[in-house]
């Protein structure tokens, strides 16, 4: 119970910042301030804050889950490719559109999008699909709260009741301290999280004797295939190249970027990201397929045999107990059982508190979600000039409680793995909006019509996969089950993880398609006014 | 010349992302550490590298002009 503690403390100490902020911010009924902290973030907020807005449950418990079953492999699918593609993108994408919030008072994407291609209603279907796919992003954050509070406490707190908590801090400070306060929480918990890899590394390397003698036992073990990539096939280690695309797509992140006092905070930003991914990525995947070689907890030997039983034997199963026996043998919470057994009583109410930190990340994209309804829509359509910035502000607040309870409900209810719930619907789904941006920075010839058109394919697209998935079963372990093939090459096929299209992920045809759809539909239809383009490339021709 | 150069680096590292060489092999570097884990370490250190580049020699600096022109025309204005 004492970890327990430690972690009710924490997030005390998180409501604390948030309510700190809100008195700080006392007086000042106005949007940007409340939304965008008055555009005055300082480098170091500017980073840490940026950084932990993107770290979600998905990099500390996902990470070490998915490294669990499938090996070393999770570093390279999706570490190192976020620390070239990320940076990247706020290198090239996230300055500029720093630079027209500042010269135009952009508060959100779609702002930015209607003003560039001289449209209305096809920004509010952007910001509905937006808002659709940033809602399983929310679900993630309450579902890791459940599952942490659950673990740390050895059961006593239930899955509901650690969601329902974590939902109430982070809608109590998003509420109170808006973009400030949510800054300041992000600075905080990044900073414990960044400490909470190497600690936890140090302390389950001495408890479990030393890692040389476990790696070396697992390379001379049958599960030295987790020390290799052979889990993954090469097309889906590319494929996931493609699924970073999705942050710098994701209206929080965008919405971030406008956050910067200069642009010159984003030097340090975009230098020292690669590093922050690893330091936080390397110890949670290294020791996800450590845990393997653990044989003192009984838990995590019950996800083993779970996992062998579905591999020997999950051909002849049916498609209920397959499922059954992959949400058995899904590892989410390995990390915590390792510092259950490993760390003493209050380290590990430490170290829990470092996960808690990850996991709360959903704070940023619930204020973006009411940042977006509140200006792309209230606003939009004349809430604003009818009833005043302060009832803005305020219907924003509530927005966020309801947003915040939604989540919630629909968290108790999901089934799905952390990791797998994230990758299918929200990332590749952002990822294909990424022409989007692309279309409207680097491209005079883009057009209304084009963004619509990767809108709604990206739309159908992610509610096509999803319908797929949900139709066909997945199969065991091994080899897919080809839906459809043509002249012997295999075009659709249900992974055990998925579905793969041309032996890749979705998203790889998803973008691809996204980006010809933009490129042509672009070509065919009306550009905007000459003036128009000039206010986006009059400067740099 | 400088930008190709950049462009081209940042190629490379994306092709040398893919590092089917190791995919098999399951060697560990000073004893504990999975040669291809270690390979993805090294590689996210290489990105840093890469970015700081891109930063020192390729910085939109042209951004952070054109907002302080707009900035002054603003309150020139009000």
């Amino acid at each position: 119970m004492i970890p327990a503690i430690v972690v009710f403390l924490y997030l005390a100490a998180v409501l604390y910042i948030g309510i700190f902020a809100f008195r700080r911010a006392r007086g000042k009924e106005e949007a940007e301030d409340y939304f965008l902290a008055s555009r005055s973030l300082g480098p170091f907020v500017f980073l840490f804050s940026l950084f932990g807005t993107n770290m979600t449950a998905f990099a500390i418990l996902g990470s070490s889950g998915h490294a669990f079953s499938n090996g070393i492999v999770t570093f390279g699918l999706m570490a190192s490719s976020s620390g070239l593609v990320i940076p990247l993108t706020i290198f090239l994408i996230g300055t500029r559109v720093w630079a027209l919030g500042k010269k135009y008072g952009f508060m959100t994407p779609v702002q930015m999008f209607r003003d560039r291609w001289e449209c209305t209603h096809i920004g509010t279907v952007i910001f509905a699909v937006q808002a659709a796919m940033l809602v399983p992003y929310i679900i993630i954050g309450i579902m890791g709260g459940g599952t942490t509070l659950y673990t740390i406490s050895g059961g006593l707190v239930p899955f509901w009741f650690g969601g329902a908590i974590v939902a109430m801090v982070v809608m109590s400070y998003v509420f109170f301290g808006g973009m400030r306060g949510t800054a300041w929480v992000n600075t905080f918990q990044t900073i414990l999280f960044l400490c909470f890899g190497a600690i936890a590394l140090i302390v389950i390397g001495v408890g479990m004797g030393g890692f040389r003698s476990a790696a070396q036992a697992m390379q001379a073990s049958p599960l030295s295939s987790l020390l290799t990539r052979e889990r993954i096939s090469p097309y889906y280690f590319f494929s996931y190249t493609f699924i970073p695309l999705s942050a710098i797509a994701f209206p929080h992140i965008l919405i971030f970027c406008l956050t910067a006092r200069k642009i010159s905070q984003f030097r340090k930003t975009v230098i020292f990201y690669p590093i922050c991914i690893m330091a936080i990525w390397l110890p949670c995947v290294f020791l996800g397929v450590m845990a393997n070689r653990v044989t003192d907890i009984p838990q995590i030997r019950e996800r083993q045999e779970a996992r062998r039983v579905l591999a020997t034997q999950g051909r002849t199963m049916e498609p209920e107990q397959r499922d059954e026996l992959r949400e058995k043998s899904a590892g989410d919470d390995v990390i915590m059982l390792l510092l259950h057994r490993y760390a003493p009583l209050w380290l590990a109410g430490l170290l829990g508190a470092g996960i808690m930190a990850a996991v709360m990340a959903s704070d940023s994209q619930i204020l973006a979600l009411s940042t977006m309804f509140t200006e792309d829509v209230f606003a939009f359509y004349g809430g604003k000039s009818r009833f005043g910035e302060a009832v803005q502000v305020q219907t924003g607040r509530i927005f966020i409680i309801l947003i915040t309870l939604f989540a919630y409900v629909v968290a108790l209810q999901a089934p799905e793995t952390i990791f797998e719930l994230a990758i299918q619907y929200a990332f590749s789904g952002f990822a294909s909006l990424s022409p989007l941006l692309i279309g409207a920075l680097f491209w005079r010839g883009s057009t209304k019509w084009g963004a619509l058109a990767v809108t709604v394919w990206t739309a159908a697209a992610v509610v096509a996969v999803a319908i797929f998935q949900a139709v066909v079963p997945a199969p065991a372990p091994g080899p897919p089950t080809i839906f459809w093939s043509l002249g012997g090459t295999e075009v659709l096929a249900r992974t055990p993880g998925g579905t793969s299209i041309f032996k890749f992920m979705p998203v790889v045809p998803m973008v691809l398609v996204s980006a010809l759809l933009m490129i042509f539909v672009s070509l065919a239809t009306k550009k905007p006014a000459q003036s128009t383009i000039a206010k986006y490339f009059g400067g740099h021709k | 010349m400088k930008r190709i150069l950049l462009v081209v680096a940042v190629a490379a590292l994306y092709i040398l992302h893919q590092d089917i060489w190791f995919w098999r092999s399951s060697y560990l570097v000073f004893g504990f550490f999975p040669i291809g884990l270690f390979y993805h370490a090294c590689f996210a250190v290489a990105a840093a590298l890469l970015m700081w580049l891109l930063v020192t020699f390729a910085w939109p600096s042209h951004l952070e002009r054109e907002v302080e022109q707009a900035e002054r025309e603003e309150g020139r204005t009000s």
